[in-house]
């Protein structure tokens, strides 16, 4: 089964219109509760619309495929893209991590869009891997898409996977690794200097791998609808941590960091275009 | 225990096309081999990896199916902890996981083998349940029920082969969340759970031929635990005794001991546990259960009749 050919054409220019807009309505965010994590959701943002817009395919207003968001501290990217689709109201992001509201810090299975609970890394692969495998032996043609952070391929649970996807030949999955090279306490690529890069270890676990420009969303859609697809694919998306607002790019407290009313403003000043 | 947990988990899967087991390594034997030849697609073997045992079970069941995990108590709850509470408790989701070998039965593997604060470990968390059946025709019932039912996450404590029959003469039918009497008595009452029921009834001979009349009752459930029904217990016999292969606490002698402040019981309460300590011993079952106390003349000699 290929998937990929089955998906919805992708058009580049509208994706990265609704891009701009998504960072804004973040940033938006910021100004009303400073608990959320703004570099994190904005270096994977290409990554979830592309599986929003060009992946996961609808029939009859619903979702035939599934995302899992395993890096969970990327959920605003998730949200405001939900939001932009009418599953989740400007009332559930008004309410934001407010004691009214139903939307945390993390996504939490139940709410409308969330197809499980993340936050803990290390395990939306599995579920993933779980997922498609259901998928497969009740013969649906679904297809699930992951998430996941560079940190958190350092779990050694995310290992127990890849070496599930494969050997359950779970071809209808695919893994997106949003490789910003940070994570809390500094570089990735410094914390386990031998580890990284992850692009063979990946192949040689069996997954059909490609390593690209995260932020380059026709790049990524090519890849994934272009795929041999005989195998799980595992899509090493490089990326920059913050992207899109300069004086957060590869700054690491703004994995955390809500902006003030000042650096809000130059913020938005910015996103006028973001390059891919 | 798990030749029956087998072949019942068969039968549920020739009827139920949703029913699935994913083995870390180990597999039951009975109609296992049946239920992976004839159902192949629904039988995952992980190999040694019981993160991604729980994970998978969790996603099979976030789409519909119905999933056993299984593995030796300690690594089907212990080993793969932050799993079943995150992925199967906190979203509550109807997957079995099944330790077998629950309390000391593996005698000669050595403390990381031995399962003694499960109850404890797996009742803390919210949304979970607990069955362990005391021999193999409540591990029948037992599985049946958790093939049956959509509601949320349970550890199924088993033991592990060649158990004996016990509840033949059961008062009470099994019910989830009720205990059963399987002997009824005026005088005291035994409650126990789990393959350590068979010093209830080493111990029930006992008493009975020192002019007692015995109740044996199995709490099988013991997450939601029957309140009621060991209210009832408390209240309707002079001395309560509880026996258990768990530690101190969190199990059922220390939650008999909240109910029994909570309802002003005034029967006499006497609970023999494991001890709050490692076991460095080795031999069978027995030797085990009596280096921590459970053996069933000296709980008799300890009942000031």
């Amino acid at each position: 089964m290929n998937i990929a050919r089955q998906a919805n054409g992708f058009d580049v220019a509208s994706a990265r219109r609704r891009c701009l807009q998504f960072r804004r309505r973040i940033l938006d965010i910021s100004q009303n509760v400073t608990a959320l994590h703004i570099a994190p959701a904005f270096s994977c943002l290409e990554t979830v619309d592309l599986i929003y817009h060009g992946l996961m395919r609808k029939e009859g207003g619903r979702f035939q495929d599934t995302f899992i968001m395993s890096k969970g501290h990327g959920c605003m990217a998730q949200y405001v893209i939900l939001e932009s689709l009418g599953v989740l109201s400007a009332d559930d992001l008004a309410k934001y991590c407010k004691p009214n509201g139903r939307l945390g810090a993390h996504p939490d299975y139940g709410v409308p869009g969330i197809a499980a609970s993340t936050g803990s890394l290390g395990h939306g692969l599995s579920m993933a891997v779980g997922m498609a495998y259901a998928e497969k032996i009740k013969r649906t043609g679904g297809a699930v898409y992951a998430v996941l952070s560079d940190g958190e391929v350092q779990e050694g649970s995310t290992w127990e996977a890849f070496m599930m996807g494969s050997t359950l030949e779970a071809n209808n999955l695919v893994a997106f690794i949003d490789n910003n090279d940070f994570q809390s306490l500094g570089r990735t690529s410094e914390t386990h200097p031998s580890f990284y890069p992850l692009t063979d270890k990946f192949r040689a676990f069996g997954w059909e791998t490609v390593e690209l420009n995260g932020h380059d969303a026709a790049g990524l859609y090519e890849a994934v609808i272009s795929r041999e697809g005989e195998k799980p694919m595992a899509v090493i998306c490089k990326t920059v941590k913050g992207r899109g607002v300069g004086y957060m790019e590869n700054v690491p407290i703004w994995h955390y960091r809500a902006p003030n009313q000042q650096e809000y403003q130059k913020a938005i000043a910015e996103l006028t275009e973001v390059r891919s | 225990m798990r030749n029956k947990f087998a072949d019942t988990l068969y039968e549920c899967g020739r009827e139920n096309p949703l029913i699935a087991i994913v083995v870390a390594d180990i597999s039951p034997a009975g109609s296992m081999e049946k239920f992976r030849k004839e159902f192949p697609e629904r039988f995952i073997n992980v190999g040694v990896a019981e993160q991604s045992m729980i994970g998978i079970c969790a996603g099979m069941a976030l789409k519909g199916l119905q999933p056993f995990a299984y593995t030796i108590a300690t690594f089907s709850l212990y080993r793969p902890f932050e799993f079943v509470r995150d992925d199967l408790g906190y979203q509550n989701l109807p997957v079995t996981v099944v330790g077998i070998g629950g309390g000391v039965v593996y005698s000669t593997l050595g403390g990381t083998h031995h399962c003694q604060e499960d109850i404890a470990i797996a009742g803390a968390i919210p949304n979970m349940s607990i069955i362990a059946p005391c021999d193999p025709a409540e591990a029948r019932e037992a599985t049946i029920y958790c093939a049956s039912q959509r509601k949320g996450p349970i550890y199924l404590r088993l033991g592990k082969a060649g158990e004996p029959v016990l509840t033949d003469k059961a008062i009470d039918a099994w019910q989830f969340g009720k205990l059963r009497y399987l002997q009824r008595g005026r005088d005291v009452c035994i409650l126990s759970y789990g393959i350590v029921m068979k010093k209830a009834f080493a111990v029930g001979e006992q008493l009975e031929k020192a002019g007692k009349s015995v109740s044996i009752a199995s709490v099988h459930t013991m997450k939601p635990l029957d309140r009621l029904g060991i209210e009832a217990a408390l209240k309707s016999h002079r001395q309560v005794v509880v026996i258990e292969e768990h530690a101190p606490q969190g199990g059922l002698a220390a939650q008999t001991k909240q109910i029994a402040w909570d309802v002003k019981a005034s029967c006499d309460l006497k609970t023999f546990t494991l001890q709050d300590e490692f076991i460095h011993n080795y031999g069978s079952h027995d030797d085990l259960l009596a280096a921590h106390g459970l053996d069933a003349t000296k709980i008799f000699q300890q009942l000031n009749l």
